[in-house]
């Protein structure tokens, strides 16, 4: 029965690692290719993230209807909606504005990036500020609009989880063709070319 | 544009699709799943850092720190698996890199927008997303993907937020 629990250092190392390498194979080295989402001219960054959310999905509710994943095993977010608006909006700006996020940057650094490793001192500065000014304003503002009743939508809202699923397939299609259209509508993806070669 | 702009160099190999891409991410992120119990993150390793370096520096404050304080209860957390899954990510990163000949050391960004406005941009935009990340308690990867793989109602808030504040964002600075 999954999960297995395996917290160590080989799992860690071999999740890393295959992390890094579809990130930086997908384009996600690149503070040009990941902030043109933004300018909406590239979706690689939705399409992959969709993509990997629906398969991701599909594949838990699978191994739990197949008996291979024990029910409620699997971590997930704590429903503080205020928390998860502010952090989203902060970690989108940082994200627009540096042209990574805190992983990406990784993949940014190893793919030779040096703007990339001031983002991560940046990250590591963030995270020391968080916990300096850690106090009661913070606290509340980590645990207001709390969803006391779970923290899926099947637990709080009753919707069966393979509604979520086919409205996440559909929201999946939408991204698709939604982002194709604007990508030829606009200046075009950007090409690894074009990303090796930087911003210009 | 040049022709060999245009035609590119034949050493660097193009990314892969996005579908491609993100089939693999979703199988990587099962497999975490099945292993860890949990998904992929990023910030929580440079939580462990700041929480792994603070006790070596100024221990005492560490310790007494409210955040930081039941981190280091039972010692370093520098050695977990957050720590570990990065370090990955910086070897995985390195090999794609490497060899689909798309490594090369650059300041990205420093043309376009000027060297000492692209250092600010790029140390603005860490700390505003690591301070994020802390709030949200994950970044794009712990609470964006991983969260929202699992269901999560929040990850889904996060990634709205995150979406419109970037395009807002993008449209008021250019930091690349």
């Amino acid at each position: 029965m999954f999960p297995i629990n395996d917290n160590g250092m080989l799992s860690g190392l071999l999740c890393g690692v295959l992390f890094g390498y579809v990130l930086e194979n997908a384009g996600f080295g690149s503070p040009v290719k990941l902030s043109a989402q933004f300018k909406l001219t590239d979706w690689a960054v939705f399409k992959v993230m969709f993509t990997a959310i629906v398969v991701a999905a599909v594949g838990l509710w699978l191994l739990r209807l197949g008996g291979l994943l024990r029910p409620d095993s699997i971590a997930v977010p704590q429903a503080a909606m205020m928390a998860a608006a502010v952090g989203g909006a902060l970690v989108g700006a940082g994200f627009a504005v540096g042209g990574y996020c805190p992983g990406t940057s990784v993949a940014g650094l190893f793919s030779g990036r040096l703007d990339a490793l001031v983002f991560i001192i940046g990250v590591l500065l963030g995270t020391t500020g968080f916990a300096v000014f850690y106090g009661t304003a913070l606290r509340s503002l980590k645990s207001a609009w709390l969803i006391a009743e779970g923290d899926t939508f099947t637990d709080v809202y009753e919707v069966p989880e393979p509604v979520v699923l086919v409205v996440l397939g559909v929201a999946l299609i939408a991204v698709f063709y939604f982002g194709s259209w604007f990508e030829r509508r606009g200046s075009g993806t950007i090409s690894a070319q074009q990303a090796v070669e930087g911003a210009r | 544009m040049s022709t060999s702009e245009k035609h590119g160099n034949p050493e660097i190999k193009p990314f892969w699709p996005p579908l491609a891409a993100g089939i693999a991410l979703g199988l990587v992120l099962l497999l975490t799943f099945v292993l860890s119990a949990h998904g992929l993150g990023a910030s929580g390793a440079a939580t462990d850092v700041v929480a792994g370096v603070g006790l070596q520096l100024a221990a005492e404050a560490t310790k007494a720190n409210g955040y930081l304080g039941p981190m280091v209860a039972d010692g370093s957390p520098i050695g977990s698996w957050m720590t570990w899954e990065i370090l990955g990510v910086a070897i995985g990163a390195l090999m794609a890199a490497f060899t689909a000949g798309r490594f090369r050391v650059q300041l990205d960004g420093a043309r376009s927008v000027g060297t000492s406005k692209r250092l600010i941009s790029t140390l603005a935009g860490g700390f505003l997303a690591g301070f994020g990340a802390r709030i949200a308690g994950g970044c794009t990867s712990g609470v964006g993907l991983s969260g929202s793989a699992a269901l999560g109602i929040s990850a889904f808030v996060f990634l709205a937020l995150f979406f419109a504040t970037g395009m807002i964002a993008s449209r008021l600075v250019k930091g690349v």
